[in-house]
């Protein structure tokens, strides 16, 4: 065990646990953050994904000690009540059907809009390959994502202003 | 374990919390349901015809009694200020069936949508519908739900005659609001009538499904929420990260398991080395019997590690539990076969191969595929004061319920099973392993346990699909007509798993629990309505060597069998129709139009209604298969094929793009026609259906259980591959064809939705690669290398 520092979602953490902890179940289990959830444990489905540093990582094979930079979980892209124009877009387009793996599918999506905010129909087939979804959403998680795309670029440029986690 | 008390305040306080059941017990206390008698004087007089004598029962001493199917007040609550909420003992896998259930009990019991709630399938709470499975929700389970819903309306519309002196007839109902036809400043509130009380109403039937009280259900015509697409209620809660799902549950002194399995099917324990985790941080306990073992610590990493580093020894079988996959089909083909059915004849077979012009016959092979949910099993177990409640992700949760009382040997009135939200498993959660084996730990310790498998052990271990191997023959004659048919299936089924009995759970096997006779398992039938004069259909299943505490067991896979049979049948319909030079929509057209007196629930000329929708939605070209083969890199075709699931119909096309350099097959666009009857929610049936589709597509391209001669090999994302976003079509086309030939029918019935899609997909891009490539394949999944060699072979 030993203390280890964690900014997340705007709050700072100081836990003691072991550093070779992975970030998922410090999340989880310490900080009561379950929008991050388990699939593989092995890097390879992308439902415990977090948003660090503005990139997409998966928090299953990423040890606490490892940590550079803030982290940036499901519960923590609403701003201000609202939700994330993504977490809207789901809505409308009604795209999970059990829901379980669409941590990975929303925050894989917000990297990539957030680096790219106009994607083309193959860039965003690339950028989520590897989030996978057992129900098969990905068609619809494919116009959610074009849909938020065109929410957050109609939207006043006041509100794009957003603070890359 | 000791003797039940009362039931712990924090479990009750972890249900408080619950979002899933958040008024039902603040109800039940206030009503007086759940603690003390609550007068309900003024309640009875104004219900006639009711029965009010509330049926005692035998309960025992145990906390969780069964809620009585047979009360009004078991299904329907209306609240004060003139909500509602309906308690089913249903599970939704995902499909948004409690959206579906909600349209349909408010309708019947003339409520606005958005003044109710449902609470679903927590065995204390909700009446035994038996939880989720076949595709039942709407065909059968809902209709008890609408007769309750529609005697509540009718038990409100009684009490609102009593108080204003009018006939029924006199008096309109709206949104939870009755009033007086001629003088409309008379009115009442269903809140106002009955809010917070009980409606002591009687309802009769010989059991659950026939349940039904004196009033009738609507007519569809006066439907107003069924048939909308009203959002679905559980989704915001899945995209902000605020649902509680089962694998959130947090106690007071929780532990975390992890099972140990047995590195070789039908290995023996020998010895367990404590020491070589008993030093690790957080260590609790080897918890072990037979040849099961699970670590228990304090965190859930520390469980991970110490899982990992526990030194087990065992001994290997010493003869091989299966074949290795490669080896499957042949072993299929030369086993004994442990059941065999009933061939199926029309006319004379003999006769009509005899007769035949030209006999073609096929081969095709479907290996084993498994469930693979996106996360693993888990469940969380509490044995608090004597008391064993598990929160489960169970989709047969009653099952679970009694599988859990059943192997811990306590009374089942001291068990409930919490149904929470989980990962889909399309069937994987009917036959769950993790409920026992938490609670199993959890009475052991003596403290609230979270048992979560990890990857490798889900996938190598989940319940399977059945491997088919099936032979066809077929009888053309000088006209390209089908006269004669012959279809022969082996389903590598024995020892089919049921739901959560005691002796099916992995746990109960690894500890010795055997059931006197192993289910028999079962291969399938083609399902389609083609009028062949001369047909034979039969099937046979056979068992693995290893029946018991193995990786490669078979449970229900979404629509189980019926992928397998119509991969291998309607691939075959597409080769008779290439034999005949017939374009493969008018070949089956044709089949399909022969007269035939035979058509119960109009499954004829709805079949059809569905390929000619299939056909116009696509623009389907009329000619034969294969098409002239390009020249380019990318070959191109189009596929069809369809089928019925029970009452439902589905035809479905496939275009492909196969790149005959890398033999890399991408389904650029599907179209499905689906029949299904009365469609409650079209949004949501309509996802429902494109899931389902991709569901099979990822069977069709990607799936397979590989195994050598010990164990399980595909263990992970990388050796069990799955569909990814790349591999998604480009459009995709559902058409709900729905009750054709007469959609204005009154009886209109709603039939199953959430299984019917999977059945063609396989054979529909079989078809479209064949179309494509005049390469035939008969055995899936069509990944790169398989569909590369097979074009090699025919020099594409």
């Amino acid at each position: 065990m030993s203390n280890i520092a964690l900014k997340v979602n705007g709050k700072m953490h100081a836990l003691d646990v072991d550093p070779a902890t992975p970030l998922l179940y410090i999340l989880r289990n310490d900080l009561g953050l379950k929008g991050p959830h388990f699939g593989c444990g092995l890097g390879q489905c992308g439902l415990c994904t977090v948003i660090i540093n503005g990139v997409a990582t998966r928090s299953c094979i990423t040890p606490a000690s490892a940590v550079k930079g803030e982290v940036t979980t499901l519960e923590g892209i609403a701003k201000d009540g609202k939700l994330h124009p993504l977490q809207q877009a789901w809505i409308d387009e009604q795209v999970p059907q059990c829901g379980f793996c669409q941590n990975g599918q929303i925050m894989t999506a917000k990297a990539l809009l957030d680096k790219n905010p106009h994607p083309t129909d193959a860039q965003i087939r690339e950028g989520m390959n590897r989030t996978l979804c057992r129900c098969m959403t990905y068609y619809r998680v494919q116009a959610a994502i074009k849909r938020a795309a065109k929410m957050m670029a109609d939207a006043p440029a006041a509100s794009q202003k957003e603070v890359v986690a | 374990m000791t003797t039940f008390t009362k039931v712990p305040k924090h479990v009750e306080e972890e249900l408080e919390k619950s979002s899933l059941t958040p008024s039902r017990r603040n109800f039940l206390k206030s009503a007086g349901l759940l603690v003390v008698s609550f007068s309900a004087a003024g309640t009875d007089t104004l219900i006639p015809r009711a029965n009010a004598q509330t049926s005692a029962g035998s309960q025992g001493a145990g906390p969780y009694h069964d809620p009585d199917f047979r009360q009004l007040d078991s299904w329907i609550v209306i609240h004060e200020d003139s909500t509602a909420t309906f308690y089913v003992g249903k599970t939704d896998c995902g499909q948004g069936t409690g959206t579906s259930f909600r349209q349909l009990m408010s309708d019947e019991l003339d409520i606005a949508y958005d003044k109710t709630t449902c609470i679903m399938g927590s065995t204390d709470i909700t009446v035994d519908q038996g939880g989720s499975g076949g595709s039942t929700a709407m065909e059968r389970d809902a209709w008890p739900m609408r007769r309750a819903a529609a005697e509540a309306r009718s038990v409100l519309l009684e009490m609102g005659s009593t108080r204003f002196d009018v006939p029924v007839d006199q008096l309109a109902v709206n949104a939870g609001v009755i009033t007086v036809k001629a003088d409309p400043s008379k009115s009442v509130t269903y809140g106002q009538l009955i809010g917070g009380k009980r409606f002591n109403v009687e309802l009769t039937g010989k059991d659950i499904n026939a349940i039904t009280g004196v009033a009738k259900v609507k007519p569809v015509q006066e439907h107003k929420i069924v048939g909308q697409s009203p959002q679905r209620y559980d989704i915001p809660a899945k995209v902000d990260g605020s649902l509680k799902w089962a694998v959130d549950v947090s106690l007071p002194g929780m532990v975390h398991a992890r099972n140990v399995k047995p590195p070789v099917a039908g290995a023996k324990l020998v010895s367990i080395d404590e020491s070589s985790v008993r030093s690790l941080p957080g260590f609790i306990k080897v918890v072990s019997k037979g040849n099961y073992v699970a670590v228990v610590c304090e965190r859930e990493e520390q469980a991970i590690k110490a899982a990992r580093q526990l030194k087990v020894n065992w001994e290997k079988p010493a003869t091989a539990p299966f074949p290795s996959s490669e080896d499957l089909f042949q072993y299929m083909r030369g086993a004994a076969p442990t059941s065999s059915s009933k061939p199926i004849l029309v006319g004379d077979p003999d006769a009509g191969f005899a007769s035949a012009a030209k006999v073609i016959e096929a081969d095709y092979d479907v290996p084993f595929q498994g469930h693979t949910a996106i996360s693993p099993a888990h469940a969380m177990a509490d044995p608090s004061n004597g008391q064993m409640t598990v929160y489960s992700n169970d989709m047969k949760s009653y099952g679970m319920r009694r599988g859990v009382a059943t192997f811990l040997n306590i009374p089942q009135d001291q068990v409930r099973v919490v149904w929470m939200e989980g990962p889909q498993g399309f069937g994987r959660t009917a036959a769950d392993d993790a409920g026992c084996e938490a609670a199993y730990i959890a009475k052991e310790i003596g403290r609230p346990v979270r048992m979560q498998w990890m990857r490798d052990e889900e996938t190598a271990w989940d319940t399977k699909a059945p491997a088919f191997a099936v032979k066809l023959r077929g009888g053309l004659d000088a006209q390209g007509n089908l006269v004669a048919y012959d279809y022969n299936a082996l389903a590598a089924d024995y020892n089919h798993l049921g739901y959560n009995e005691p002796d099916t759970v992995l746990i109960a096997q690894l500890m010795g629990m055997r059931r006197a006779t192993p289910a028999s398992g079962s291969a399938a039938t083609p399902s389609e309505m083609y009028a062949i004069p001369h047909r034979r259909m039969a099937s046979q299943v056979v068992s693995l060597p290893l029946i018991w505490e193995t990786p490669v067991r078979t449970g229900n896979l979404r629509d189980p069998n019926g992928p397998q049979s119509t991969f291998a049948a309607e691939s075959f319909i597409d080769e008779l129709a290439a034999a005949a030079n017939a374009d493969p929509f008018e070949f089956r057209m044709k089949l399909l139009t022969a007269s035939t007196d035979d058509d119960r629930t109009f499954r004829r000329a709805r079949s059809i209604a569905c390929l000619k929708a299939a056909a116009d939605t696509y623009g389907w070209d009329r000619r034969p298969s294969p098409k002239a083969r390009g020249t380019g890199e990318i070959l191109t075709g189009r596929g069809l094929a369809y089928a019925f699931r029970n009452n439902t119909v589905i035809a479905e096309i496939a275009e492909v793009e196969v790149n005959r350099r890398t033999g890399h097959v991408w389904v650029k666009r599907l179209v499905c026609a689906h029949d299904c009857g009365l469609v409650v929610n079209p949004m949501s049936m309509r996802h429902t259906i494109e899931c389902a589709m991709l569901h099979s597509l990822s069977r069709t391209l990607h799936e397979e259980v590989q195994f050598d001669t010990e164990k399980v090999t595909s263990v992970d994302w990388n050796s069990s591959p799955t569909l990814t976003h790349a591999d998604t079509p480009e459009r995709i086309d559902v058409v709900l064809v729905n009750g054709d030939p007469n959609p204005n029918r009154p009886d209109l019935a709603p039939y199953g939705g959430g299984e019917a899609a999977c059945k063609p997909m396989l054979a529909a891009v079989a078809n479209a690669i064949f179309d494509a490539t005049g390469v035939r394949l008969h055995r899936v999944p069509f990944r790169p290398a398989r569909v590369l060699a097979a074009l090699q072979t025919a020099r594409v």
